[in-house]
């Protein structure tokens, strides 16, 4: 019989049962689109971190107190106060893979503008600081070294700042004076706009002032530094650069060579791999779920392919009476459940693909449809609807033309 | 044996159904020809093999023993797909329970056996179908669905997709079992008149007055055919109709 005649057959017996095949196809339907909007969620955020994470700058190296704990919790890492100031001069002293350093303090304040009060953050570094991270300033002018060496009360603000004391994003606030934790700080320049990381957080609700200020003014300890930013003079020798630090800092802390670090130095990748295996493992959870729900699918398909084959058994007996082959009975079920999981998986991916632009347009989350996603799970549903239409297809194909026909 | 005239020759046919431990003889060293024309209705007491005689004949089942030449052709030594072509190609099968599809129209009921042809297309198919539910007097009722037609007229879509093959031999097993008996006449004017056109019939029925209509009767008892004889006065469907007909108007003008 003619593959095409077979299709006709199939097309006019799902067209007769068009509620039991539509039925069957959600449970394809519902299963695709979860594993295309899961992975799409998934790949998203993956992607997401990545880019900012690259944005904290490419050959960027952090250095925080406390030992790696990277392959078994040691130590908390800011629990410790290792890291000095001094620490940070050396290395600009005396590294020569790296070119900028700057060091970090940061602490939570309130910001006092008028009659508004705002919760943030602020960080005490140096300009090397802005250009490790690529930060660039819209209006006003950058700090100077002179204010840090007198511990100048001058500031750099965010926009959330600007729109939250200031009650307008595009409002210019240079030259006001704001409190923070009661101290008058002067706003000389506004950052370039950076929205929200990976993690939401606003990137943007930021107070950057000289490192002495803060250090002097604001901060518990004149020895000790939160952490150390720092960039390499490449990318390829970021690992050099790593151990050149590395040796500095043991050499500073005086550390016996059977002693372990007591400050962690990361780059840039370490931490996007860090992530990327995170966002991987939750990528794999969350299309392992949804594949689950696919596979319920796949089993109601055999499910009904199976009353299926029972309730037409007498239908099987009337095609073979009048000339049709087990073969024929066999690709016609075939063709049925393949045709349900085919156009479930067609209906699920559009479905897929829109609740994940509905994820990222209402949700604000970021969602990347990959192709290799949607042709993952199509081909899924159709070697679902193959495996779990062969069975009852099969069965149905055995059978005896009278035993077909007398079947009640 | 070598007759061309002759398209069916089953010998020693034997069926033997087990359940359990009781073996049931429903077919008992059956031995018959039929010849190319021949219209015969095969009659016998409920029980007595008539069905299970005419699927083998159907080849939609397999004696327990026997032989079965059909057209010069050995059919017991094919195989299933062979049988099916056989059943597809040659043999039209007519039920007494229609055995017609549901929710399925008319034509797509009688197009059904050409599906299953590959060396018809499209538009040769739906001819086809069509010139047989004409010859079946239901041009008018194409695009019927079966819970749309009365029981006669499901039956007609059942002749109509046994002919649409042009089978060397239409097999009934009791047409009329469940019509009526003007609907009964008018089911046998068809076979009449296929038979006229030299089709084959044979077909079984519990009725003598619709075995009256065949060419000759075969008579089951047991297992066994007991008796073969030509009808001896054979009714013409179409005028036993007219009676009716005339019968009927005759009350309404009472
Ligand atoms: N599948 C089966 N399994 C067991 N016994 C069977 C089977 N089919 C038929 N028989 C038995 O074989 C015998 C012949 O049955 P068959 O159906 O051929 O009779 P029949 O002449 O067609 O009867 P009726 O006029 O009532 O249709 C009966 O005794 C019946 O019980
Ligand atoms: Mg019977």
């Amino acid at each position: 019989m003619r593959i095409l005649n077979l299709l006709k057959v199939a097309y006019r017996s799902l067209n007769r049962n068009k509620l039991r095949s539509f039925l069957t196809m959600l449970g394809i339907i519902i299963g695709v689109a979860s594993v295309i909007a899961m992975l799409a969620i998934g790949e998203g955020s993956n992607q997401n971190i990545k880019a900012s994470i690259a944005s904290l700058g490419t050959n960027s190296i952090i250095i925080i107190p406390g030992a790696n704990f990277q392959g078994g919790v040691r130590q908390g890492a800011s629990s410790t106060q290792t890291l000095k100031l001094e620490d940070a001069e050396a290395i600009a002293a005396r590294c020569e893979l790296v070119n900028h350093v700057s060091p970090v303090d940061q602490k939570r304040v309130q910001a006092i503008y008028g009659s508004k009060n705002w919760g943030t953050m602020i960080l005490g570094v140096n300009e090397d600081y802005l250009i490790i991270r690529s930060l660039t300033i819209t209006s006003g002018s950058v700090f100077t070294p002179a204010d840090d060496r007198v511990a100048a009360k001058v500031c750099l603000v965010g926009v959330t700042i600007v729109f939250n004391l200031f009650g307008d994003e595009n409002a210019n606030p240079i030259g006001q004076i704001i409190r923070v934790n009661s101290i008058p700080f002067k706003i000389v320049g506004v950052l370039s706009k950076m929205g929200q990381n990976t993690f939401g957080q606003d990137q943007d609700d930021i107070i950057i002032a000289p490192f002495t200020t803060v250090q002097k003014r604001m901060s518990s300890s004149l020895i000790y530094v939160n952490s150390i930013l720092a960039s390499g003079i490449s990318e390829d020798q970021i690992n050099d650069a790593v151990d050149e630090i590395s040796s500095l800092l043991r050499e500073k802390h005086k550390l016996a060579p059977s002693d372990d670090n007591d400050f962690t130095v990361r780059t840039q990748s370490d931490i996007s791999n860090i992530f990327g295996t995170i966002s991987k493992v939750m990528t794999i959870l969350l299309a392992s779920i949804a594949s689950i729900s696919l596979l319920v699918g796949g089993i109601g398909i055999m499910n009904i392919m199976l009353v299926s084959v029972t309730e037409r058994t007498r239908e099987i007996g009337i095609r073979m009476a009048i000339g049709a082959k087990g073969r024929d009975v066999l690709i016609q079920f075939m063709i049925e459940s393949i045709v349900i999981s085919f156009a479930g998986g067609l209906i699920g991916i559009a479905l897929g693909i829109t609740v994940s632009e509905l994820v990222a347009k209402f949700g604000g989350w970021p969602v990347v449809v990959t192709v290799s996603s949607v042709l993952l799970s199509f081909l899924f549903s159709a070697v679902i609807g193959v495996f779990f239409g062969w069975y009852p297809a099969r069965k149905a194909a055995r059978l005896n033309p009278i035993d077909a026909l007398r079947y009640e | 044996m070598a007759n061309t005239e002759n398209i069916i020759a089953v010998k020693n046919l034997i069926k033997t159904y087990r359940t359990g431990d009781i073996e049931v003889h429903a077919l008992n060293d059956v031995s018959l020809t039929i010849n190319k024309g021949e219209f015969a209705a095969i009659m016998g007491a409920s029980g007595s093999g008539k069905s299970t005689f005419m699927n083998i004949l159907g080849c939609l089942d397999n004696p327990t023993s026997g032989e079965y030449i059909l057209e010069g052709e050995d059919v017991l030594s094919r195989d299933k797909n062979k049988l099916a072509e056989l059943r597809n190609s040659k043999l039209g099968f007519i039920f007494q329970s229609f055995n017609i599809l549901p929710r399925t129209s008319a034509l797509e009921n009688v197009e059904l056996p050409l599906l299953y042809n590959n060396k018809i297309g499209a538009k040769e198919r739906r001819e086809k179908a069509l010139n047989a539910l004409k010859s079946v007097g239901l041009a008018d009722r194409v695009n019927s669905m079966p819970n749309q037609l009365s029981g006669g007229q499901q039956q007609r879509v059942a002749i109509a997709r046994a002919l649409v093959n042009d089978p060397i031999i239409i097999m009934a097993d009791e047409p009329t079992g469940n019509l009526d008996s003007r609907t009964s006449y008018e089911i046998m004017e068809i076979f009449q008149k296929l038979n006229d056109k030299g089709i084959t019939i044979v077909m079984v029925t519990h009725e003598a007055d619709i075995a009256q209509f065949a060419r000759n009767n075969i008579i089951f008892k047991d297992g066994k055919i007991i008796a073969n004889n030509p009808v001896k006065e054979r009714k013409n469907a179409a005028e036993e109709l007219k009676k009716i007909a005339a019968l009927s108007e005759e009350k309404s003008t009472i």
